[in-house]
């Protein structure tokens, strides 16, 4: 977690243009002496394993992006990919674009992560045709 | 002892949810439609908060003909859909939108208002107790009293050595 919260302060737009940024922190935050401590790679392939699931329900769906907006990171676009992939199996079109302005919302004061998001999502916001909320014109009141 | 203040509790809430029950029964039947109703919290409810994006119900749940067209129309493939349908499905979907969400109101000019208003009609309580309640001012706080009391004091020589009296110089008749 806090890793991750420098390398955002500290690099800001520079560690963009390096390498994919990895936005998520390990999940087990609580500082434990022993015990195993989940990797980034290994909380993103649950969420998205979570998301994947062919039959997935709508109660599911809301509830995992719930919790995922609940933690103190912002999800991968991979992660997002699946749960935008699980909005269209469940045809809800308005939960896709809801979980973009949360993504957003999350990044706070990060400006240039949602730009990022938005840049890794475009193949799938195409191909499922799902506007952003610019192209809508609801990120302005 | 324990349980006798459970039982106690328990006889003290269950006398309160009834006069609570009686007392919504009567405004029910008496009042009328008042101002909005109780929302049941037994059933999924429908909320805009920035860190709980997909609330447990959409916002419209009664669907025109229209509506439920455009529903239809949802399922088969969005790149079919216009921007306005599409803004139209988030619009049932939801109330406010993040960025309605996150506006800002002007609650506070109101609050501040409200602050200063008040604190002027107390400046005006004040003022008219100054001239209708306070007592005669009191002759020991006249200029020509103090005069003579700090005269006295000076005469008494009180504290002479570091005090009140050491700052008058006895010899030239002034202060030091």
């Amino acid at each position: 977690m806090f890793r991750a919260a420098l390398r955002l302060s500290v690099s800001g737009a520079r560690s963009l243009t390096r390498s994919p940024p990895q936005y998520a922190a390990p999940l087990a935050a609580r500082c434990y002496s022993h015990g195993k401590q989940e990797t980034d790679e290994e909380f993103d392939a649950r969420w998205i394993t979570y998301f994947n699931k062919p039959d997935i329900d709508a109660w599911e769906l809301r509830k995992g992006m719930n919790t995922l907006i609940g933690y103190d990171l912002v999800p991968e676009p991979k992660i997002l990919d699946a749960a935008l992939r699980a909005c269209r199996r469940l045809n809800d079109l308005a939960s896709a674009i809801r979980i973009l302005e949360a993504v957003k919302d999350k990044s706070g004061p990060h400006k240039d992560i949602y730009p990022y998001v938005i840049q890794e999502l475009r193949p799938t916001l195409t191909e499922l045709g799902i506007p952003t909320p610019e192209e809508l014109g609801i990120d302005k009141v | 002892m324990l349980h006798l203040t459970t039982g106690r509790l328990g006889s003290l809430l269950s006398r309160r949810a009834v006069v609570a029950l009686s007392c919504s029964s009567v405004k029910m039947s008496t009042h009328g439609h008042e101002v909005s109703e109780q929302a049941d919290m037994s059933l999924p409810m429908y909320w805009d908060r920035l860190d709980t994006p997909l609330p447990d119900k959409p916002y419209q749940d009664t669907l025109t003909a229209a509506d439920k067209s455009l529903k239809q129309k949802e399922m088969g493939p969005w790149t079919n859909l216009s921007k306005e349908e599409k803004l139209a499905l988030y619009r049932l979907m939801f109330k406010a939108t993040y960025a309605e969400m996150r506006k800002p109101s002007s609650e506070w000019k109101t609050v501040m208002g409200g602050i200063f208003f008040f604190i002027g009609v107390t400046g005006l309580v004040v003022l008219w107790q100054r001239f209708y309640m306070y007592p005669p001012h009191p002759q020991t706080l006249d200029d020509e009293w103090k005069a003579k009391q700090v005269k006295r004091m000076l005469d008494m020589r009180i504290n002479p050595v570091e005090g009140f009296s050491s700052n008058w110089d006895y010899e030239k008749g002034h202060w030091k």
